[in-house]
């Protein structure tokens, strides 16, 4: 509902790209990477082509580049198991509300359940996560939600931290653009005290906490 | 207090400031946690610094002139800030952003200059210039032949230095502090009693020239005197250092006006002195950051005296007192000291500028905690410019060098350079389309070239007469800075720098071209996708109408890019066949400074589909708007250039919004120290970063009253972007700002 690339939403829409071409453009990137950088994917929702992602992943470790998954985890089936135990070194997980309801209210869907299963295998695999959790006032930024989100996650020792992202109005015009309905229209910008609270709560539970 | 008592840890004996570098350096790896902010004294003196710098604005730019002196080392009585507060002193005249008057270079400029303003000069000064002294621009003038000036007034060479100083030569200001001047005098008057016969051309010239560097060296002293400073022994502590330093680089720019008057690299060597009183107990931090502040607010006070044409190619009033920062020494050992931090730092304690030139010198090698803090001081004010150390010492040879003006390698004390602007290559590439004919007059410029008549244009036949073109234009160019340089040096010599200098220096002499994407992509054009020329009556091109798609420079596309890499080094190769004045070595940059609006103007329409008085795009950048594969892309394209080919420097300048760079400050440091590494991996040798949203500049354009120190980097240099034209605004809005790596 709140995502700023909504133009990467349509399953049918895109450029595509041959395997190899991408794996030529990352190599030539390869210098620029340092110790932190590598490959993102992100989408849309990449794990959709978890069955091509494991061809392209697995080629990108054979010449030596970092993998990472931008994702919602709203997928688990065996390529997606295959593909994270096998070939992500890091997963960025986007966590979109503790309860049921909203996850509802955000995503229009019944995901809840996959998205913290999908945190529970990385978990079980013991590989790097970091969780991602955008940050609506009233609707995601409650201390009893941040609470709740901590506590289901302070025993998780693959989470190295969590980012926190400020709800922004930026990605209005381009839901517009493609005949959307943003429909948080109505969702205010936190606060720069209501983001530091927010913060504050989760340092609680997780051993690094950033704003961007 | 004696030398010897507070030196005691110190190692004077060096015969070079290099070797007393090597011995006496403490490179330094922690953080900046160190750093102070402004001392009272110099918030005070900023303060006023800032109330002159907006009258100056409101003024038209010019404060005030002084219109009775002929500048000189030592003509100008002291002059100061607010005396009582200043812990460095010294001005270029008797007050605070007055400028003066350097007829030498040229006195129609001068003239011209001074009648913007509704000034005149004084009827002693006028009589002088108009009627007994000749200046280094009635000299070319008188040698120039009609083909150069042809050349010249139709923009195949634009920003030639024949009628205002060549600059670039960088004075070991070093020398001052370390020796004091006697020693320098004495030093210099052993070298001129070694130049013996036969007494031909170039021994008569050198004796004629290390006696008027003595000259210069004897008033550098009285200068000192005006000031009560004793410049004839060497510094005795870390503010003297930094006084004798500057009093040193002072005298050169009262003498000189030059385009670029670089300072080198002093911060290691100051760094020396201030932590010996920082060890002695002599001074805090608060000191060490004072003197540094208050040295580089010198620094950013120097004006010169220009007239309103020349901000077409040198604009926002820049001096470019490039300082060098960081680097490597040859035994591993790194030159990042405090004192790198300190410099940095003042970009804080004053917040950004443009000057001093802050450059960078980057290698992997640097210390992290260095390498981070740059790369911060770079996001937050897009103020500095980073330099491959590894490229240009390896293969240059000194680990002891500056950077003359934006991108030039210069071995400090030991080397000069001949600065000579640069040869329009778009227009040099029409040329060969056009029967050897200028395509906007139809003069005829180099013989040769049939016309041609077909309906495509052909990419064997075109590269053929581009070559043609090519070897004549560089003989026009290597003429005319033949003539420059031999002027330059009979009617305005550098006598304080070269005093500082070695005698009998190395030099190299520095072409340059534009325009080369526009040429790599028309290229391109013409061999990928089908170029139809537009001819008028005259059978001048007028448009190309191009079918088909073709691979763009800025892309890493091999295709394209090895078009510009071929051009670069043709060219060069051209130029390096040709004798030049003082044997000096040619070396080529691929730079624009701002010269890049005005090149396009003079400019008809290329093959690649811009249209005629269409800006280029900025040094070895990629046209604006076609490098479309992200930021990465677009580097590693300029990075394909061979630095080999252009020793005199390659500029890139880079705009990328914050967002792109990272989510959040920390990831911004290390994405942005990432892709120096990675872009000089790849053997790239500069690069202009600017960390700024697009609507940053256009707020800027239409309230400047809220972004009086807004700085952006542009070719080579940075400007206070509210000092350039609307015009130039534009050009730099209309770059590409990166949104995606």
């Amino acid at each position: 509902m709140y995502c700023h690339n909504p133009d990467t939403i349509d399953t049918h829409g895109g450029q595509e790209y041959e395997i190899e071409e991408l794996v030529q453009r990352a190599i030539k990137m390869k210098s620029y990477f340092g110790d932190k950088g590598g490959v993102t994917v992100s989408g849309g929702e990449p794990m959709l082509q978890a069955k091509n992602l494991i061809t392209f992943f697995k080629r990108l470790k054979e010449e030596g580049i970092h993998t990472n998954i931008d994702t919602n985890g709203r997928v688990l089936n065996h390529p997606v198991m295959e593909l994270l135990d096998d070939y992500t070194d890091l997963v960025m997980l986007d966590i979109k509300h503790v309860t049921e309801e909203g996850y509802q209210y955000i995503t229009g869907e019944k995901n809840k359940e996959t998205a913290f299963n999908f945190a529970k295998h990385r978990e079980t695999s013991g590989k790097k996560m970091w969780l991602r959790y955008v940050l609506i006032p009233e609707i995601t930024n409650k201390p009893e939600l941040l609470h709740a989100l901590g506590d289901y996650f302070k025993t998780y020792k693959t989470i190295e931290k969590i980012e926190l992202q400020p709800y922004h109005k930026l990605g209005i015009h381009k839901w517009e653009a493609l005949g959307w309905k943003y429909e948080l229209e109505h969702a205010r910008e936190n606060t720069d005290e209501e983001l530091q609270n927010a913060a504050a709560i989760l340092s609680n539970y997780f051993k690094k906490v950033k704003i961007n | 207090m004696e030398t010897l008592d507070i030196k005691q840890g110190l190692d004077k004996s060096a015969v070079s400031v290099k070797e007393f570098v090597y011995k006496n350096i403490t490179p330094y790896y922690g953080t900046d946690a160190f750093l102070v902010g402004p001392s009272q004294k110099t918030q005070k003196l900023w303060e006023v610094c800032k109330i002159a710098t907006k009258e100056e604005r409101e003024n038209n730019g010019v404060k005030s002139v002084d219109t009775e002196t002929v500048s000189g080392i030592a003509e100008f009585k002291a002059g100061y800030i607010d005396k009582e507060n200043e812990v460095i002193v010294g001005l270029q005249t008797d007050e605070l952003l007055k400028r003066a008057m350097k007829p030498f270079g040229g006195y129609k400029v001068v003239q011209k200059a001074l009648k913007e303003h509704g000034l005149v000069p004084s009827e002693q000064v006028n009589t002088l210039f108009s009627k007994y002294v000749k200046t280094h621009n009635d000299g070319v003038f008188d040698a120039y032949n009609a083909e150069i000036k042809k050349f010249r007034s139709l923009g195949f060479l634009t920003g030639l230095p024949d009628n205002y100083a060549r600059g670039r030569v960088i004075g070991d200001y070093r020398r001052v502090a370390l020796f004091g001047i006697d020693k320098l005098i004495q030093d210099k008057k052993t070298d001129l009693e070694n130049i013996t016969g036969p007494m031909c051309d170039a021994t008569i010239r050198l004796r004629e020239e290390v006696a008027s560097q003595i000259k210069a060296l004897k008033d550098m002293i009285v200068m000192g005197n005006h000031y009560d400073l004793d410049l004839s022994r060497p510094a005795e502590n870390a503010r003297e250092a930094v006084q004798w330093t500057y009093m040193a680089y002072l005298a050169a720019v009262k003498e000189q006006d030059g385009a670029a008057m670089s300072l080198g690299n002093v911060s290691t060597f100051l760094d020396i002195y201030i932590e010996e009183d920082l060890n002695n107990g002599v001074i805090t931090e608060v000191e060490a950051q004072e003197y540094i502040d208050q040295f580089v607010m010198k620094l950013r006070m120097v004006r010169h005296l220009r007239m309103a044409a020349y901000d077409e190619i040198f604009a926002g009033d820049p001096t470019w007192v490039t300082e060098a920062i960081g680097g490597m020494l040859n035994d591993g050992r790194t030159k990042v000291t405090k004192t790198a931090f300190r410099f940095l730092h003042t970009l804080y304690n004053l917040g950004p500028s443009p000057e001093p030139n802050i450059t960078v010198l980057w290698s992997p090698l640097l210390p992290e905690n260095f390498r981070k803090y740059c790369a911060k001081v770079s996001i937050d004010t897009s103020s500095i410019q980073f330099e491959n150390d590894d490229l240009m010492r390896t293969s240059r040879g000194s680990d002891d060098y500056g950077i003359a003006c934006c991108v030039s390698y210069q071995e400090i004390g030991k080397q000069i350079q001949f600065f000579g602007a640069r040869t329009n290559l778009a227009k040099t590439l029409l040329l060969a389309i056009n029967g050897g004919k200028c395509e906007i007059t139809g003069t005829q410029m180099v013989n040769g070239i049939e016309p041609c008549d077909c309906e495509y244009l052909d990419f064997d036949k075109v590269m053929a007469n581009f070559k043609i073109a090519m070897k004549q234009v560089a003989g026009v160019y290597n003429d005319a800075m033949n003539i420059i340089h031999y002027m330059h040096d009979k009617y305005y010599y550098e006598k304080a720098q070269m005093a500082l200098i070695d005698t009998n220096p190395h030099i190299n002499i520095a072409y340059g071209i534009a325009g080369l994407s526009i040429v790599a992509d028309s290229l391109s054009a013409i061999k990928y996708a089908k170029v139809k020329p537009i001819r008028n009556e005259e059978g001048l091109t007028v448009e190309f109408k191009i079918e088909g798609d073709f691979p763009k420079f800025g892309n890493d596309d091999d295709r394209v890019d090895v078009l510009a890499h071929n051009a670069v080094q043709d060219f060069n190769n051209e130029l390096k066949k040709l004798p030049v004045y003082k044997n000096a070595e040619p070396t080529m940059s691929v730079l624009t400074i701002t010269s890049n609006v005005v090149y396009g103007k003079k400019t008809g329409a290329t093959p690649d589909g811009r249209d005629k008085g269409i800006p280029f795009a900025p040094g070895a950048n990629p046209m604006h708007g076609r490098d479309t594969n992200g930021a990465i892309a677009s580097l590693n394209s300029v990075a394909k250039i061979d630095y080999k080919d252009s020793q005199d420097g390659i500029s890139n300048t880079f705009s990328i919004v914050p967002k792109s760079l990272g989510a959040n400050k920390e990831d911004q440091i290390d994405n942005l120290v990432a892709t120096l590494t990675g872009y000089f991996q790849h053997g790239a040798q500069h690069l202009n970063v600017n960390v700024l949203d697009k609507e940053t500049l256009i707020d800027a354009m239409e309230h400047p009253e809220n972004h009086p120190q807004l700085t952006i980097r542009v070719s080579g240099y940075a400007v206070n972007f509210i000092r350039l034209t609307r015009e130039q605004q534009l050009e730099v809005i209309t770059r590409s700002f990166h949104e995606s790596m």
